[in-house]
């Protein structure tokens, strides 16, 4: 249990520190960068959490299509490869403030409801019961999921082509 | 572990993102942002699934992430059309529908 948490701790700051980065660097490359660190760091939670299948396809999907989809935005849309001055809105406080106002919030609701829940010791949930879940519970869903990314599909070509 | 702890990360990483949404100018900027906001929310679906031991929440984790992948899809198209009709992803000179 101490490995688990020093090892969480570890995680945690390192993706916070890497989030952080994500929001505020100058360079448009290096922010999709640091977002692999923190997309990795969430599926080493998923992990930790026994979620080995979501674990997996969250480096597959997130790590492996999703940061080269948003590495081709950043080329096709020409933005320079080094350090770019005018990334940011001119006014930033008003954003800050509102972050920390909803995390003050959330910090406030969340450790007064969940101070003490443990999370069971054994948990550690195989692909197996995944797919039997996804097959037989939530077969609509599913399908509907399938539709919507065809649909996606097709409309992204629909809007990104020439006339 | 404690289960507060997890959601105690996803809600910084869900203010981070939220932050990220409002104060980045550059549309696929905007969009990085809102992949740490879904992946606080799975964060968050996988630790309470955990907790009750019901699957559920991992099949919803998952079904987030496919959506994930639709939504930064046709937003980068988005994103592309807007550089190609005014040659910058510039978000707050996207004024046109401004009553």
């Amino acid at each position: 249990m101490v490995a688990q948490n020093v090892f969480f701790g570890i995680m945690a700051l390192v993706m916070i520190f890497a989030a952080l980065k994500v929001v505020s660097t100058k360079n448009v490359v290096h922010a999709a960068l640091w977002l692999v660190v923190v997309l990795g760091g969430v599926a080493g939670q998923f992990l930790l959490l026994g979620a080995e299948f979501i674990g997996i396809t969250q480096v597959l999907v997130y790590i492996g299509a999703v940061v080269v989809l948003l590495l081709f935005g950043v080329m096709l849309t020409k933005a320079s490869l080094g350090e770019e001055a005018d990334l940011n809105m001119p006014k930033r406080a008003l954003p800050a403030v509102i972050a920390a106002l909803m995390f003050g919030v959330m910090t406030y609701a969340l450790i007064d409801t969940f101070r003490d829940t443990e999370l069971p010791r054994e948990s550690v949930t195989n692909a197996a019961a995944v797919s039997d879940s996804i097959f037989a519970d939530y077969i609509v869903p599913f399908e509907a999921v399938s539709v919507l990314l065809l649909a996606a599909l097709i409309g992204a070509v629909v809007v990104a082509r020439k006339e | 572990m404690l289960l507060v702890q997890f959601l105690l990360l996803s809600s910084v990483l869900f203010c981070i993102g939220i932050y990220g949404v409002l104060a980045r100018k550059n549309g696929v900027m905007v969009l990085m942002s809102i992949e740490l906001i879904l992946n606080a929310v799975n964060i968050n679906l996988v630790a309470f699934g955990t907790m009750t031991s019901n699957i559920a929440g991992e099949v919803f984790a998952l079904f987030v992430i496919a959506i994930a992948a639709a939504e930064v899809g046709v937003g980068l198209a988005i994103v592309l059309l807007i550089f190609r009709n005014r040659r910058s992803v510039d978000l707050s000179s996207i004024d046109s529908m401004k009553g």
